[in-house]
This record gives C-alpha cells, structure tokens and sequence, in this order.
C-alpha cells in the first residue's frame, strides 16, 4: 500500500564519506579566499537556496497555524503574532472531529502497518526457506501484482465493499475494518519481494541448527527468524504506516460519515470548503498530523536506509 | 497448490507446543464461524456463486491447517494470498466486467429490482380508499407497518414483504387497533419524529403482485391505498402507464423504453459490450479531451520525473564535497518535504498558490494575481512546480548515495588518463550513476503517472474544459478522471469508469515491461 517509493542510499558509503569528510578537513591547509568561493563558497549559496525552497512552505504553515487573525491574508506575514487560537479551534470544532480523524488515522495506520509487516513475513518466509512447486512462478507473479496499484481498481474496491457490506455491514461501506481489509489486500504484493530478499540474507544454518535442537517451523519463524530481520521488519511497517496515511483515492471512496474520516480526507475537505478562511485552522491540523510522521521519519531515518539498502541487494 | 518440500528441508514437526496449537484452533473457528454466518446470509439473499466460493476457500483454508504434515508452504501463503486475491486479483478482474457493463448511476441493480421501484415510484393515492390504523414498527430487516385494516383483522408487512396475516394470539391490541407483534418492535413517538421522512417513504405492497397497490401512511397513524400507474406484465416483459396507455418495452440497453424513446428511471445493469471503450470514438469532444488527458499524463509524470531527478542530482553534486561545512544540516532540511505526508503538502501549496490572498502572489510577488491554478497553462505549470518540489528529495538523497558508492579510484584512473572535471562527471560518474538509478527513475514514472493526490487536491483536474457534458479538467491525469467520473460527477457511470482504469492498466502494463528489458539493457552495459 505504499505510495512513498523507497530510498536506496548506500549506509556503509556514507559512513565511510563522513570519516573522508574528517580526515580530508584536517589535512587541508587553510585556502586563500577567492580559492574558497570559487570551490566551497558556491555550495553553500546553492545550498541555501535549495533549503529555502524546499523549507518556506513549512516554515509558512507552520506560522499560519500560530496566527491569531483566521484568514489567509493574515497569514501572509511570517510569526507576526504568535498564539494557539487555531489549535484550540480546530480541537474544539464538534462539526469537524479533529481528534477522531486522528485516532481513524492512527489505528488504521497501526493495524495496517503491523498486519501487512505480519502477513509480508509470513509469505517471505515459506518462498526464502521452502521448496515447493510453483514457487518460482509465485515470486514472479507477485513482482507483477506489484506493478498494478490498487488504486487504479478504486471503482471494483468501491462495489465489492458496497455489495460486502450487504452480509457484513461492518466491514461495508464507511466502516474503518473494511478499509484495512483492503489495505491488506496489498499486503504481500508490495512487500514479499523486498522481505524475500532480506529473509535470504539470513544464513539456513541458524534454521537447521534450531531444527536438530527440535524447534518446529514455526518455533523457528517466531522465535529466530522474526527477530533477526527485524531491520526489514521496521522498515516495511514504516513505509506501509506513511503510505497508508496518505492513502486518499480508495478511502475517500469509501468512507463517508464525518465521525469515520481519515486525516488526509476530513483535512481535505476542510481546505476545499472555504480554503481562506479555513486555512489557518487547516494549518494547525496540518502541523499537528506532520509531526508524528516527520520526527518517526528523521529519527529512523538510517534505520530505513540500511534495512533498504540490505534487502535491496540481489 | 503447494506440495510438501521434499528437497530443502526434511519433513518439519507440527506446530510446537500446546500453546499455538490452541491458538490455531481459536483462530480457525472463528474464520470457520464467520465463514458459515456468511454463507448462510448470501444463501438467503441467493448470491449462489458467492456461497459456493465462500465454501470452497473456507474447506481449503482448514485443511491446509489441519492436514498434518502436509501444505506446509502454503500455512504461511494462505493468509496474504486469500486478501491478495480478493482485494487485488478479483477486483481487477472485476473491473474489467464492470468496463463492459452499463454499471452507473441509474443502472445499479437488477431488473426485478427496477421494476418494483418503478413501480413503487409512481405510485398515487387511491381517492375515497378507506383509513387503515397502523402502527411503525421495526425488525432487522427494516420498518414495516402493523395494519388494523377496517375490518379488525391485522396484518404486518414491510418493503420487501408483503402483508401477512396475524393471529390474535401474535398481537397486542388496544382500542381496537394494533400496537405490537411478535417479532417486531414497535418505534416511539420520539422515534417517528426522527425517521419521519424514512416512514413517509415506506410503501408496503398487499400481495406479491405489486399491481394490487401499497399502504402509506405520512402521520404514523393512518395509512390509505396507493396504486402505480405503472403495470408489469410479465408474458410480454413490458411496463404499460395505465394512465395514458404508453406500453415500455425493455429496450436491451438496461432500462424500459416508450415507442418514443423515452426512457424509464431506474434502469438495471446489464453488458454492453465494448460500448464503454467506443464511448470516446463516438463524442469527439470527450475523445479529444481524452488524448488531451493521455498526452498530459504521459507529460506530468515525465516532467516531474527529469526535473525532480536534475535538482536531486545537482544538488548531490554540490554538496558531495567533504570539505564542505554543514552539510548534514544541508541535508536534513533538503528532505524535510519528503519526510512531510504527501496529502498535506498538497494542501499547504494550495493556500500558497491561491491567487488572491496566497502568500506566492501576495508577498514573493508583492500583490501580483497570477492565476496559479486556475488558467490552464499556468495550472499545468504550478503542479509540476508542486511536484518537483516533493520529488527532489527523494532523488537527492538516490544520487548522494549513488555518487558515494561510486569508488574512488575509478575518478582517480581518469584524472590519470588525463580527464577534467566535467569530463569525468560526464563521461564516467553520470553512466555510472544510471545504471543504478535508472531502474528507480522509471518506477518513480510509474508512481506520478497515478499521481491522484497532487493533482486531485490542488486543483481536482481543473481548470475545467468547456464544451463537454463530462467533467474533465486541463490538469487531469487518467486516474483523477477514473475518480471523477466514478465519484464525483452527478451521474457517476462506472462502466465508464472502469474502462478508462483499463486503459491505465494496459499503459502500466507496457511501462513495466520496457522498464524490465530497459534494467537487464542497462546491467548488460556494466
């Protein structure tokens, strides 16, 4: 269900790039400073530049959101004043459950996020340690479910819950269960292959050493294997839980009633309502629903890399 | 579908332990229980298809867990792959038979179905029929209507089921009139306040054939005689209007029509072939709108892409020099709008570019009013900006780590053989760099080629297009018109839809293709 695509950096490279960072500053005698502009000086212009157009926009709504005034127009001058007027507003708005879109979103995010990194492992685990018929063909069909996003079925997703929610209302329409039921129907065809591929790195010995102590297969898999690739474990479930936040096309589709929305779709329409005079409102939804996902982002942002870059490799 | 491994492993023990086995048998009763409730309401309802595959993954599923021994591998596939199949398998499929159907607005269910609402819809009081006392009352099923007819005798009957005689003993009178039945609940006064508008709509047929008229009641109290206009006859199939003698005749395409053409409301479902995919052949205008749409898609994703990956790169280049001070700082603030959730950047960009009182017009271009996103060059411009601007950090942090892998002493063999700077980025980093990166470059195409998020919520594929009856905008891809004309028109037509989503699947289909010949070409280079 991820919509991020993943980051491939090399870990060990930046390592070792930090450690030539060091050694290569203290071997560099002082430069005069036309040298300097011409070799450093420019990065750091360039630098800054990029920094202030990739950080305006946040630093802008992050200042919205403080703003007493209420408007748009009000907004337009940068912490001029500071209060939390807006988050009071926005937590207090009975019309629009702020809160409970937050909760929506977190325990779909949760649930999904932990379900698919379970389901993901269970499958990468029978295709990495056994030997069956058609398994070559099932790795090579799920690489090719891969490349068809659920979203471009939004239409049959809606009309199947319709007609599910005809036996089971709870998992029908408008409901947060069935959401993640279909959520989980993406489970394995994004995450196998990568899981596959970290479950590999794990020598077999470990398997068969537990195996002649009389561990059973699944003894095994809970008990050695899930911990030792519990790397590809966060990050799966990390990547799911961002992807699944930001999902808006299949459940825009399908939930409805205001008290079962999920961020991404009540702050939608907070915006799309009356956009200037609901914005710094919006904006101190906004800030609040970024920074879980951001400070979960740079904290774990080597985590990330390294479980990529491992699993990744063929 | 799976044999028991033989090659890799030897024959593993059962589940270890009392414990799991306890769980697993937990576990299993209840997908088993749920799965007969299910079977038996799809059986009433009739879904016989639906029963017989609920049966068979349900018998599969218990037997891959309680075979001893056997099915091993697919103990561990079972539970991804019955979701996989049916949330992304089946509904893909199920997409393409809805492409070839009417499927939409007006045409959602059965004929049997449209026929009584017809009926039901044209239905008018009965002049000097007789007050029949009834009571609201509910069951699982819905409202109904407890009915003292003037007789005395009582009946019970919803929407769906016609009136039933009651016996004295299954009822609970008072002044004569009937105020509760066995298996029915009798609603409050507060609750007819509150469904009043629910209980106006009630129509409760007499008998199976609809033509003997129905019971409404608009005070909760008394309910008189409707009948329909409209009559089925069931040995021609055809509707007659017992008023002006019109005869409907089911016309083929899913709904009654007159000699004149005119057409009944609601419809049913039914195939119409390839009707959806000639749709844009046979109006011109959506036709064109259409490629418009294709060629912008193709263009938004590409764009983005080349862009996105030229500042990722350049700015990698610039700060991959390990005398340069802060450059983690650098670094971290440059992927802050990676790290920000997709959906409300788009947002936050909104009230950025909104053109009268946005902070893009108002302070960088001190009260200029550039349509951001509403003229639609300019739109297409400012969405790509967007996008780019979520896009280069991800392509940032792909090339450092590219350029950091690429070993030393391959720049130093070059600088050798006598190569500059640029030469040396050129001609041995930047194929280098490709190879690696090109197969990320091509599934990062792939992801902003169904970019719904961006497009849909800066600017919902407007500005609109003039000149056609769909909603289709200057900035729309393929798959916020799949949305559109699914979701958010006043007539959603699925079948339409869902065609279009094919076109999607046959373009994504050809992409992924190229892109694995284009990985293996580029490996092949190394």
């Amino acid at each position: 269900m991820s919509t991020t695509p993943p980051i491939p950096t090399d870990a060990p490279a930046q390592q070792r790039a930090s450690d030539a960072e060091r050694i290569a500053r203290l071997r560099q005698p002082r430069m005069r400073p036309g040298r300097w502009i011409a070799e450093i000086g420019w990065r750091h212009v360039v630098g800054l530049a990029v920094v202030v157009f990739a950080t305006f926009p946040l630093v802008y709504v992050l200042s919205a959101s403080l703003n007493p005034t209420g408007t748009l127009t009000g907004s337009n001058v940068l912490f001029r004043e500071i209060s939390v007027e807006n988050y009071v507003e926005l937590l207090s708005d009975t019309r629009r459950p702020y809160a409970r879109w937050f909760v929506n979103t977190m325990v779909v995010g949760v649930v999904t996020s932990l379900a698919t990194v379970f389901l993901g492992a269970l499958a990468a685990y029978a295709f990495s340690r056994m030997r069956f018929t058609g398994r070559r063909v099932g790795l090579l069909s799920l690489l090719l479910v891969q490349m068809f996003p659920q979203l471009l079925a939004v239409v049959a997703i809606y009309l199947l819950m319709q007609g599910l929610g005809d036996v089971f209302p709870i998992l029908g329409l408008d409901s947060l269960a069935g959401l993640i039921l279909v959520y989980l129907g993406g489970a394995l065809g994004v995450n196998t292959y990568l899981m596959y591929g970290f479950f590999n790195t794990v020598p077999a010995s470990i398997d068969e050493a537990a195996k002649i102590d009389g561990a059973g297969h699944a003894r095994i898999f809970f008990t050695i294997i899930l911990r030792l690739v519990a790397p590809i474990l966060a990050v799966i479930g990390l990547l799911s839980f961002i992807g699944t936040t930001s999902e808006f096309v299949i459940s825009s589709a399908l939930l409805t009633s205001p008290d079962n929305l999920t961020l991404a779709i009540g702050l939608f329409r907070y915006v799309s309502e009356e956009t200037s005079t609901n914005y710094p409102v919006f904006a101190a939804g906004a800030v609040l629903a970024a920074i879980p996902v951001v400070a979960l982002f740079l904290y774990l942002q080597r985590y990330i890399v390294a479980g990529l870059t491992a699993g990744s490799v063929k | 579908m799976a044999a028991p491994d033989t090659t890799g492993l030897r024959r593993p023990r059962r589940l270890s332990g009392s414990l799991g086995l306890l769980a697993k048998i937990a576990l299993l009763a209840v997908v088993d229980a749920i799965a007969v409730f299910a079977i038996m309401l799809l059986a009433a309802q009739g879904s016989w298809i639906v029963v017989a595959v609920v049966a068979l993954v349900t018998v599969v599923v218990n037997a891959v867990y309680l075979v001893p021994g056997r099915f091993l591998p697919a103990k561990y596939l079972t539970p991804g792959l019955v979701l996989l199949g049916i949330f992304q398998v089946f509904v893909v499929l199920f997409s393409c038979y809805i492409a070839f159907t009417n499927y939409g607005f007006g045409h959602n269910s059965t004929k049997d179905d449209a026929i009584s609402q017809l009926i039901q819809q044209s239905t008018s009081r009965v002049e000097d029929s007789p007050a029949y006392r009834v009571t609201v009352v509910e069951n699982l099923s819905g409202l109904g209507l407890l009915v003292t007819d003037p007789d005395g005798d009582v009946s019970v009957g919803s929407a769906e089921q016609p009136l039933q005689r009651l016996d004295e003993g299954q009822v609970e009178t008072e002044a004569g009139v009937a105020v509760a039945a066995d298996g029915w609940t009798t609603l409050t006064t507060g609750q007819i306040v509150q469904r009043q508008s629910d209980i106006a709509s009630l129509q409760v047929p007499f008998s199976d054939d609809l033509d003997d008229g129905f019971l409404v009641t608009a005070d909760a109290r008394n309910a008189y005689v409707f009948v329909s206009n409209l009559s089925y006859d069931e040995a021609t199939d055809t509707l007659t209007d017992t008023d002006t003698g019109v005869v409907y005749v089911d016309g083929g395409e899913g709904a009654f029509v007159s000699p004149d053409g005119e057409e009944l409301r609601p419809g049913w479902q039914v195939l119409v072939g390839f009707e959806n995919f000639a749709y844009p052949f046979q109006s011109q205008a959506f036709g064109q709108a259409l490629i418009g749409v294709t060629i912008w898609t193709f263009a938004f994703a590409a764009i983005s892409v080349g862009l996105s990956f030229l500042l990722g790169l350049a700015l990698a280049v610039t700060l991959n020099d390990p005398r340069l001070r802060g450059r983690n700082v650098y670094r971290v603030l440059a992927i802050l709008p990676y790290a920000f959730p997709s959906f409300l950047s788009a947002l936050v960009w909104l009230g950025l570019l909104n053109t009268e009182f946005g902070f893009v017009n108002q302070v960088l271009l001190g009260g200029a009013a550039v349509p951001w996103l509403s003229d639609p060059i300019i739109a297409k411009i400012s969405v790509i900006l967007v996008n780019v601007w979520l896009g280069f950090p991800y392509m940032f942090l792909v090339c450092t780590g590219a350029l950091q892998s690429i070993p030393e002493e391959v720049t130093e063999a070059a600088t050798v053989d006598g190569a500059r700077g640029w030469a040396i980025f050129r001609l041995i980093k930047l194929p280098l760099l490709l190879v690696s990166i090109a197969p990320l470059l091509i599934s990062s195409f792939a992801f902003n080629f169904n970019n719904f998020n961006i497009i849909y919520m800066l600017t919902r594929g407007g500005p609109r297009i003039g000149g056609i009856d769909e909603n289709v905008g200057h900035t729309d891809l393929l798959i916020t018109l799949v949305y559109k004309v699914a979701f958010a028109g006043q007539g959603a037509d699925y079948g339409l839809a869902s065609a279009l989503a094919i076109i999607i699947f046959v373009i994504v289909a050809v992409i992924s293709a190229i892109s694995f010949r284009q990985t293996k070409a580029l490996e092949d280079l190394n």
